[in-house]
């Protein structure tokens, strides 16, 4: 006579972070596993905060500028341009052209930069181990050895300035960046032929956690997270801020809202970029001002409050800045996207397999001091 | 199956590139001009002095507040051997605080101060924090030696922090920048 005995079995947790290298960061996720199945997801934050908006009420409107590189480490120039948006729009100046297109080109080749990186770091997270990552990082390294001869830093260039930009580019600027847009052009389309079709990596992709675009807008996603749904919302075209009207792009948006239509809008949305930043050589004024007229050494900003808002590679980046006057911001509130597509996590994540919850926490593509600021 | 062999092509294509790296320590790569390091003080070579008269507008304007200056009576200018009424008696600059954001090179009035576009201050690592709190003397090395053959001064467009380029402040005049 055998005896009827049920398996007893209990959920286990997992701690994931904040010393992992697939969190991408400072990010630490406890899930709790039903055998391979994830019941259960908690994220924690606040690893790498350094209070950047306090530290920033503490400068004045130019020093401040260097924090907000330190907030966003993979588009610093999004970052330094929404907050010259905000001082811009509360004090009424007029951004000369040419500063305008020097903008635009060095924002738009930060977007590429910056999904660059996602694609190495997605990849390692798939399982294609070092090979995408180190193409990637070689396009990324001419990006940002062309950053280095206009602004003199690698990383946190505090160059754009309330009214235009600090310096003017050098003389070969445009020669120079054909160079790099062609070059990366064709590492972009490298790593497109390495990726885009693999079987195994669709195979792991495909139909992975996918989101209706009632849940997108539900859980706040903005940027790719949101196109990949297929809402067409582009804060470029939807709100154009600096010149943005001129230029003739398209906006890639995915079916699924998978996590391989967030890597294939990401992959259009390099080549995009890459258009409008020879759109951009074109139309570009040879000469002319680089910063608004009479600004003085010390910048002091009428009071009120104001919200500006661009399209950062990872979506909405927002400053909200409220003055009373006088030369430092009263309230300085920043909007990171990476924290509003991290937060629906748990949702993403629940009902999947472990392995593929570093997949999907990698296809939001984080930044975590964006995420903690 | 074809993707994975478009994969594979692409691999082996790349395989047979030309490197892009090179062997750091020995090959160094030749840093842009513009390329920010720590600030460092430039020497008057005509005068035999610092051309930092220690105002203090660095250290007023520094984000993080890695600067120090103290202010004295040249003794050169007694002797009429110097323009300077004043000269820097003490200036530290802590570079473990310093973010290499370039604010005290824009609002320095007199260029007194730049940043280092050579190797040495990218490979500024020590064993201690302390001896990353630069001195007079350890700021000036670098200038009064020639080691520092050519810094990246910011051209024209710093309209509102009231620098600009020397000839152009003979054209102007004596008008005084703006600001406070």
């Amino acid at each position: 006579m055998a005896i009827e005995h049920e398996l007893e079995t209990i959920d286990l947790h997992i701690n994931v972070g904040p010393q992992h290298p697939a969190t991408h960061g400072v990010f630490r996720m406890i899930l709790t596993v039903d055998g391979e199945k994830v019941v259960d997801c908690d994220p924690v934050i606040g690893y790498m905060h350094r209070g950047a908006e306090k530290l920033s009420e503490n400068c004045d409107y130019r020093q401040a500028i260097g924090y907000q590189d330190r907030t966003e480490y993979l588009a610093q120039f999004n970052a330094e341009w929404t907050y010259c948006l905000a001082v811009e729009k509360l004090m009424g100046l007029q951004v000369p052209e040419r500063a305008e297109y020097i903008r635009v080109i060095l924002g738009e080749l930060n977007r590429v930069a910056s999904h660059l990186m996602f694609m190495g770091a997605f990849g390692t997270d798939v399982g294609f181990f070092g090979t995408p990552f180190m193409y990637a990082f070689r396009e990324r390294e001419v990006i940002q050895d062309f950053f280095e001869a206009i602004t003199g830093e690698r990383m946190m260039y505090n160059y754009f300035r309330p009214g235009g930009v600090a310096w003017d580019v050098p003389p070969d600027f445009v020669e120079q960046c054909r160079y790099v847009v062609n070059h990366v052009r064709r590492g972009v389309e490298e790593l497109d032929a390495l990726m885009t079709d693999n079987e195994v990596f669709m195979a792991r992709c495909r139909g992975l956690s996918p989101v209706t675009p009632e849940q997108a807008i539900n859980w706040g996603f903005s940027g790719p997270m949101l196109r990949a749904c297929g809402l067409k919302h582009d804060l470029r075209r939807a709100e154009p801020y600096s010149i943005y009207d001129r230029f003739d792009f398209e906006i890639p948006t995915g079916t699924q809202g998978d996590v391989y239509d967030r890597y294939l809008v990401r992959m259009e949305e390099m080549k995009q970029a890459l258009r409008i930043v020879e759109q951009a050589l074109e139309q570009m004024p040879p000469h002319g001002p680089i910063m608004a007229e009479g600004l003085k050494r010390t910048i002091r900003v009428p009071p009120g409050e104001v919200y500006a808002r661009t399209e950062s590679p990872r979506g909405e980046y927002g400053v909200y800045l409220v003055s009373k006057g006088g030369d430092k911001p009263w309230r300085l509130k920043i909007r990171s996207a990476a924290f509003s597509n991290l937060s629906a996590l748990k949702n993403l994540v629940v009902g999947n397999y472990v392995a593929d919850a570093i997949i999907i926490l990698g296809s939001i593509d984080i930044v975590l001091c964006e995420v903690d600021r | 199956m074809l993707g994975v062999f478009k994969s594979l092509a692409t691999a082996v294509a790349a395989a047979v590139r030309r490197p892009v790296t090179v062997q750091y320590p020995t090959q160094k790569k030749e840093l842009p001009h513009r390329s920010r390091g720590f600030p460092l003080l430039l020497w008057d070579a005509e005068h035999d002095e610092p051309f930092c008269t220690g105002c203090q507008v660095c250290a007023r304007y520094c984000p993080t507040n890695c600067m120090t200056v103290t202010m004295k009576d040249n003794p050169q200018y007694a002797e009429g051997k110097s323009p300077r009424k004043k000269i820097v008696d003490r200036f530290f600059i802590d570079y473990a605080r310093c973010m290499r954001c370039n604010i005290c090179v824009e609002v320095c009035n007199f260029d007194a101060i730049v940043m280092d576009n050579t190797w040495r201050s990218v490979e500024m690592s020590r064993y201690d924090r302390q001896d990353l709190v630069m001195d007079l003397e350890a700021l000036l090395y670098a200038s009064k030696t020639g080691y520092l053959k050519d810094p990246f001064r910011i051209p024209m467009g710093m309209a509102h922090s009231g620098w600009m380029p020397k000839e152009e402040r003979a054209k102007v005049g004596a008008a005084s920048p703006e600001g406070g």
